[in-house]
């Protein structure tokens, strides 16, 4: 129910922010889709990650769906979903609202959720995510990319990620503090500029309570290909 | 698409163009041409789709008469003129004549001047032409004009002009691509720099470390990273997806202009471009500057000329060889050239030279004050762009625009923050001897503002009554443009007052070069001399600077404002009332 209502009241946003900008060309209704990371890690269960999201909306409105995940072939490992409302506030930065969907093997968790995405000065591509759900926990969800460019098409992407909650969670596997950590490097051919396959290394890593629910130090390799449209 | 008709007439190819031209222009087959002349006081022209193979891909065009260029039209100044218009679109259409002075009504601005033109019914514009030279006509509706709507438009003078030639050639330049304009200006808004393939990459900085040492190199880039801006940022739109034609032709086919040595020809340099400035030199020849956006400029000869979108110039060249020259006009980011041949045979075809090194812009086009970050620093912070900033003569045309801008009242328009706007030019100065990005210490005599001074003395004409300025604004990361950091759909008209005269400022608070085009009016240029303004329709204001020009409001009615460049123009765009 409340998932529908907020869904309902983003869209009536969207809808607003349509009519103000009828009868100008310079705005239409756009998408995109983007899969960021679409890849098969080397681990022991030969891991399928995908991360990307889509948008509908306007320069200034949208509606994002974010998604990230893991599967094997035994099925779906443990995902999480976000669909916000996004408003750009500043040159560079968005500000967002709605909720999150996380969802693994035994269980799953909502959470309320405001974030903020842009473009940090020296061009580092960063999202911010403070979520709550109705078991007094607190999460914080930090994601930040850079992309260097060897050639025109030959491009080599470190990004960073890193969760934080304020309690323990041990059917989700998470526990207080520093959750887990993941730095990638990734080496994409941009054949077009919609497809880049890649190749890169990932290394994950969880912390305190976490490590104790899920004990994991890896490193692996990855593959998978880049694309939107 | 049953009424699509093929574009008519083939112009004979030689092979030889092939042969000695290694371009991208992918075309083997033969191309469009044979742009019609039409001369008189009535004129039929008809709107419809066009199949045309420009670049070795079958593609549909929105064309005037079937042809691209459209025909010419030579019109005789203080001839009335009627000019029938059907649009056998599925889509309202619609042309503009740009530059040319009229009644508000036969302006052609959809939703400004009238309703446009519907499918398959026909708007008879009529008026009395009270100007001549150089200048053309296109589509105001949509993406029309990116897609083959634009034709040149010659007005022959009353009197006779204080210049001769031989030989007259309209050079019109234009950006083609078989994308759906729609498809591109998508890809611009979810990655705006989707075409730009002369990025910075780790080599650069690499290089620049050997150079400079690390220390330098990074508090060189550091200024713009911090801002996130791009130093390679020249144009939205490249040679990736456009093949640049002149009349019509692309580098293969070329368009060729016939010449006997020793003859004079004037050539009508024409920018008809959704797009790209280009930059017009033929090697081996000067071109001396008789016009420019029509009017009469005292003659400066000169060995390369930037055309904005919407700029027209006329040159006359006078070759002195019995050989073919190319008709060079590389884009701005040089990525690729619009060509043709100046020959005294269609067999004989020029080679095209070199494209000259990618551009970089600098300090100066983030409009930085060079002199004072020299003092802050402490220590020189050398400029990229060496712009010959202490010579006495730019020194004492900048000191007549600053006394300038003390002089009239200025109303103050509103002013927006936010989103729209990502950059402020902390300090615009003044560049008109600023041949501008890419063009800076190349070698050769580049027409710069500043060398453009009216044939005729402007000494009479009233001063102005009072000021508006005007901040080009915009969000290269989400492409958005607007003006005062207010896009057109949430501006408010700007007023003129019948019968004064205004001072337009611009400050270019974007990292881009805006072509500014104010409908119905003209614009007199301030280059220096106050005696001598330069009568214009479209004026490149440059990244980072400002550009003053005066207006005498003197036709009623509603006009469009707006930057030329077709991507920007939905936002960077005002209504102009006149009452």
């Amino acid at each position: 129910m409340k998932l529908k209502n907020t869904l309902l009241s983003i869209l009536a946003i969207i809808a607003l922010g349509q009519t103000a900008y009828a009868g100008g060309g310079d705005d239409p209704l756009l998408t995109m889709l983007k899969l960021d990371q679409f890849e098969i890690r080397n681990a022991s269960e030969n891991l399928q990650v995908w991360e990307g999201s889509f948008w509908i909306g306007h320069d200034i409105n949208k509606l994002y769906v974010y998604s990230t995940g893991e599967a094997t072939k035994n099925g779906l490992e443990s995902s999480q979903n976000e669909l916000v409302y996004s408003r750009a506030i500043a040159p560079f930065w968005d500000a967002q609202a709605g909720l999150s969907y996380d969802k693994n093997a035994n269980t799953s968790r909502t959470w309320a959720e405001v974030a903020i995405a842009g473009l940090a000065p020296y061009y580092f591509e960063t999202r911010a995510a403070l979520l709550f759900n109705n078991e007094g926990n607190i999460g914080l969800r930090l994601d930040a990319e850079y992309d260097a460019l060897l050639t025109q098409k030959l491009i080599l992407t470190p990004s960073f990620e890193a969760d934080f909650y304020t309690k323990d969670d041990p059917q989700m596997q998470i526990g207080s503090g520093l959750a887990n950590v993941e730095a990638g490097l990734r080496l994409r051919y941009e054949i077009v500029r919609e497809v880049a396959p890649y190749v890169g290394v990932v290394w994950e890593k969880t912390f305190g309570n976490t490590a104790d629910y899920n004990p994991v130090n890896e490193t692996n390799f990855v593959a998978g290909v880049k694309f939107w449209f | 698409m049953q009424r699509r008709t093929f574009v008519k007439g083939l112009a004979a190819t030689s092979l030889l163009a092939l042969s000695t031209s290694t371009i991208e222009a992918k075309s083997t087959h033969k191309s469009i041409s044979n742009t019609d002349t039409l001369r008189g006081k009535e004129f039929f022209l008809t709107i419809d789709y066009t199949s045309v193979n420009l670049t070795g891909e079958e593609a549909v065009a929105t064309t005037v008469n079937g042809q691209i260029s459209g025909p010419t039209l030579i019109w005789q100044e203080g001839d009335t003129i009627t000019l029938h218009v059907t649009n056998r679109l599925e889509k309202s259409s619609s042309i503009h004549w740009h530059g040319i002075i009229l009644p508000t009504d036969m302006d052609g601005v959809p939703g400004i001047s009238f309703d446009g033109i519907a499918p398959n019914t026909t708007f008879t514009y009529t008026f009395t032409v009270r100007q001549h030279g150089t200048y053309w006509y296109h589509s105001h509706s949509g993406f029309q004009e990116q897609t083959g709507l634009y034709g040149a438009i010659v007005i022959l003078p009353k009197k006779k002009e204080p210049f001769s030639y031989d030989k007259d050639y309209v050079i019109q330049l234009s950006d083609w691509s078989d994308e759906k304009p729609t498809s591109i200006y998508k890809k611009l808004k979810q990655m705006s720099d989707y075409y730009n393939f002369s990025q910075r990459t780790v080599g650069d900085f690499i290089d620049e470390i050997k150079k400079k040492g690390l220390g330098k190199a990074f508090e060189d880039r550091s200024m713009w990273n911090r801002m996130r801006m791009s130093d390679r940022d020249i144009s939205d739109i490249t040679a990736y997806t456009y093949t640049y034609l002149m009349n019509g032709q692309n580098p293969a086919t070329q368009f060729k202009a016939l010449f006997k040595k020793g003859q004079k020809i004037r050539l009508r340099l024409v920018n008809s471009a959704a797009m790209t400035f280009f930059d017009v030199r033929i090697p081996g020849l000067k071109m001396t500057v008789v016009a420019a956006d029509g009017n009469h400029v005292k003659p400066v000869t000169v060995d390369e000329i930037r055309l904005g979108v919407a700029e027209t110039y006329d040159v006359i060249v006078q070759p002195k060889e019995n050989k073919a020259y190319a008709i060079f006009a590389q884009n701005m980011g040089h990525t690729g050239y619009a060509m043709g041949s100046l020959t005294p045979s269609t067999t004989l075809l020029a080679s095209p030279p070199k494209l000259d090194p990618i551009p970089k812009l600098s300090m100066v086009d983030m409009g930085m004050d060079m002199g004072r970050m020299k003092k802050k620093k402490g220590k020189s912070m050398k400029c990229s762009s060496t712009m010959n900033m202490s010579n006495k003569k730019a020194m004492k045309k900048y000191k007549f625009q600053a006394m300038e801008d003390q002089k009239y009242p200025i109303t103050k328009l509103p002013m927006a923050t936010g989103p729209q706007s990502t950059m402020k030019a902390v300090s615009p100065k003044y560049r008109l001897d600023d041949p501008g990005v890419g063009l800076r210490n190349n070698g050769r005599k580049v027409l710069t503002y500043a060398d453009l001074k009216n044939r005729y003395s402007t000494r009479h004409d009233k001063k102005p009554d009072r000021e508006i300025i005007l901040h080009l604004t915009g969000n290269m990361e989400r492409y958005m443009w607007s003006i005062n950091g207010i896009k057109y759909t949430d501006s408010q008209p700007l007023q003129f007052h019948y019968g004064e005269r205004l001072r337009i400022t611009f400050i270019n608070d974007t990292m881009m070069n805006h072509p500014m085009h104010l409908h119905g009016l003209w614009s007199d240029l301030e280059t220096g001399d106050d005696n001598h303004l330069v009568r214009k329709h479209t004026v490149i204001v440059q990244p980072g600077s400002k550009i003053s020009y005066r207006v005498t409001v003197d036709v009623k009615g509603a006009w469009a404002y707006h930057c030329h460049l077709l991507y920007h123009m939905g936002g960077m765009f005002r209504k102009v009332v006149v009452a």
